[in-house]
């Protein structure tokens, strides 16, 4: 499906799909703040009364026509069978790199003051194929596919990103020394790539030693290459050392389209409905959209405000160790706007 | 069971297997250690190493196996692996030969070892058979590959029946099954399942679950919601280097594998290749790992005594191997260990 060309000045169609639990509350969020700023974008909100039914036909519609999706969480329960609405959204539209920046959030106590970490996830295969099976009854069979195309793929993302972005290192994450096979063909594939960007350093590292030396020394890490379970599991080490999962934000990118949500999915079912949920990696997912629509300076701005509301002040939701919430939060974002564009007029 | 028969007095023969890189001089380092604490254990050394393989032959000869199941108790320092390529892991073949299906990695703050993390203290228990170490793994068509994670009923329930009589024994009070449940619905699903069939048999130990990326965060920020952790293989390996690295790094954290007639300690950590034969090494992870195998032989006071000594050189912090930020040599730092007994 080929979507008409926009014209200049034509304001941007932005599918949004609130999700469940804290979704629509931080979905309100973002949706306050670019109306605050006048972002020219509209967003056609679908809600999924049933998402173990699968994606309604309106939605699958509203994404081939728009190419761009913001989203918060689906939950997915163990006993579900199906397949989740995440996995539907990402390999449907075959949005095979997950990026998700970590980075020091000024004004915010992190564990470490310098992380500055862009975790490029395969997001198609591996561990997520959904191929199982009963072989006798007790005895259950998970397939990981890990194919070439698709590994290479994703470290070429890699290795553009960190050329695009003037970084200086990658490194690849496996665990090719127990799944010589599987992981040693993203491995192979990862320095094959590499071999073609000789200015940009290479690393591979196991997976178990990658979060030990992430705990402890995490200013090593610059971009950092992982297949499709580990990205989960590393992806989310980096965030609680970054200061929380609630601030980082994340794009699922693909040949035609993207999808921006928070960096690490959670549900937050713990909290949802109580007015209390970050939006902050939400709000930030929607100025990573804004850049990838190269509106650098709205996303300039919104940033900004995000920033400067951490540096200034202290109103922080409880999963930051403040009292504020969420509607606080956004307000103080729209103030700082605000004050923004006052010094600039 | 014939091995309460013996007293703590009892000259006992346990396997040793110094292992690649910096294994020897560990080894060595625990040797000298429980020598010196009057601990009656004499060595049978095994040659095992990634520089013995023979093609064509088993990895790991079989009367040398046999010496090990004979004996019931062993030590073995890291043996390493090939990337990619090459013969299967030795580690591995050591752990499913000898039917080793629970692994334990206890992984606490130690005093005097500053971290920048909230205090950890947590057990947790690896099974260790099977999951992604089974080694099935094919080329469907060129650059398609797939690997088999195998999970089955018998050995999710031993080693969730292992976690909960552990925590039992050990006056724990909570076990946590880590999971993707989420998306491995089948294999995880199962494992899962037997988990919360096993607590319902223990009313006494409060049984949590959690999914592996929650608890990969949340043991940064608030270990506390841990105690004991039950996990599938190859997310127990990951979790148990990331605790680690939280409480001070690869050079302090024990572990033991247990089966039903074999019990083999063994540190968490690799050959360290960057630093082996150059006298460098934390040897405390092996010491530590020692230690519960000690335990684990009915020898309580020796084991009190030794882990007594490590924690004192470690809490004084005059003596200190260099990935703890000291200038110690290995040789010095056992010295300072068997100093303190
Ligand atoms: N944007 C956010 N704002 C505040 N908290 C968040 C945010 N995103 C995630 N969290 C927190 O991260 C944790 C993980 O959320 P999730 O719902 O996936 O797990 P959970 O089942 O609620 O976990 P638990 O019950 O163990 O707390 C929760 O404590 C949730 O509150
Ligand atoms: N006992 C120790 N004492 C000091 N440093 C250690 C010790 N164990 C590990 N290290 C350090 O941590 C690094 C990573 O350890 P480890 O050898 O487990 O890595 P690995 O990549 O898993 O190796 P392998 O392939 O041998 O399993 C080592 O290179 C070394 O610098
Ligand atoms: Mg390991
Ligand atoms: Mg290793």
């Amino acid at each position: 499906v080929y979507p008409a060309a926009t014209a200049v000045g034509d304001t941007k169609l932005i599918t949004m799909l609130p999700g469940e639990g804290i979704g629509p509350e931080c979905m309100e969020a973002l949706v306050a703040v670019f109306e605050a700023a006048h972002v020219p974008v509209e967003f056609e909100t679908y809600h999924i009364p049933e998402p173990e039914k699968g994606l309604p036909a309106s939605v699958i519609d509203a994404v081939n026509r728009n190419r761009l999706v913001m989203k918060g969480p689906f939950h997915t329960p163990y006993g579900f069978k199906g397949t989740s609405i995440n996995i539907l959204l990402r390999r449907g539209f075959d949005l095979f790199a997950n990026v998700v920046h970590v980075f020091p959030m000024p004004g915010v106590k992190a564990k470490y003051d310098d992380i500055d970490i862009v975790l490029v996830r395969e997001n198609t295969e591996g561990e997520y194929s959904g191929l199982e099976h009963s072989a006798v009854d007790g005895v259950v069979e998970s397939l990981k596919i890990v194919t070439e195309e698709h590994s290479l793929r994703i470290a070429e993302y890699a290795f553009r990103y960190a050329m695009r972005n003037n970084r200086k290192k990658v490194t690849c994450v496996h665990k090719a020394n127990i799944l010589k096979s599987a992981d040693g063909l993203f491995l192979e594939c990862a320095r094959h790539v590499a071999s073609k960007y000789p200015f940009i350093e290479f690393e591979s590292m196991i997976v178990d030693a990658t979060c030990m030396r992430m705990v402890s020394n995490p200013e090593q890490f610059d971009v950092v290459l992982l297949p499709n379970l580990y990205g989960n599991i590393v992806g989310s080490v980096a965030t609680s050392l970054g200061g929380g999962t609630g601030l980082f934000p994340g794009a699922n990118i693909g040949p035609s389209g993207a999808m921006f949500e928070q960096g690490v999915r959670h549900a937050g079912k713990g909290i949802s409905g109580r007015g209390i949920a970050n939006p902050t990696a939400t709000i930030l997912a929607g100025v990573m959209m804004l850049r990838y629509l190269k509106m650098f300076d709205f996303a300039d701005f919104i940033q900004d405000a995000v920033m400067s509301v951490y540096q200034e002040t202290d109103i922080r939701t409880p999963d930051m160790g403040g009292k504020a919430t969420t509607k606080q939060f956004t307000a103080a974002v729209i103030e700082k706007m605000d004050a923004i564009m006052e010094e600039l007029s | 069971h014939w091995r309460t028969l013996s007293t703590a007095n009892t000259m006992r023969t346990v396997a040793l297997i110094p292992g690649d890189g910096i294994g020897p001089e560990i080894s060595d380092a625990v040797k000298k250690v429980l020598a010196a604490a009057g601990v009656p254990i004499q060595w049978e050394e095994y040659p095992i190493s990634t520089k013995n393989v023979v093609p064509g032959q088993d990895l790991i000869p079989s009367n040398v196996l046999d010496s090990i199941r004979r004996l019931g108790y062993g030590i073995k320092g890291p043996l390493e692996t090939p990337i990619g390529k090459g013969h299967k892991s030795l580690n591995l073949t050591l752990r499913q030969a000898l039917g080793l299906y629970a692994n334990v990695r206890p992984c606490r703050t130690i005093p005097g070892i500053q971290t920048k993390f909230p205090a950890v203290d947590v057990v947790i228990i690896r099974e260790n058979t099977e999951g992604e170490y089974v080694g099935l793994e094919h080329e469907v068509v060129p650059g398609v590959v797939e690997s088999l994670k195998v999970i089955t009923r018998v050995a999710s329930e031993r080693v969730a029946r292992f976690a909960f009589e552990f925590a039992r024994q050990n006056k724990r009070r909570r076990v946590t099954a880590i999971h993707k449940a989420s998306v491995l619905k089948l294999s995880d699903g199962m494992f899962l399942d037997c988990c919360r069939r096993i607590a319902a048999e223990y009313p006494d130990i409060e049984f949590k679950e959690a999914l592996i990326e929650l608890c990969s965060g949340y043991l940064i920020s608030q270990p506390e919601r841990y105690d004991v952790l039950v996990l599938t293989n190859l997310a127990g390996d990951i979790i148990s280097d990331l605790a680690a690295g939280l409480v001070g790094g690869l050079g302090l954290t024990a572990s033991l594998n247990k089966g039903e007639h074999t019990v083999l300690a063994e540190a968490v950590h690799g050959t360290a290749p960057d630093i082996a034969g150059k006298d460098l090494a934390n040897p405390t992870a092996l010491l530590l790992s020692a230690v519960l195998l000690l335990r684990d032989m009915g020898l309580q006071e020796h084991a009190n005594r030794i882990e007594h000594a490590i924690y004192t050189v470690l809490r004084e912090g005059q003596v200190r191997t260099r990935d703890l930020g000291g200038k110690a040599l290995c040789s010095e730092y056992t010295q300072a260990i068997i100093s303190k007994l």
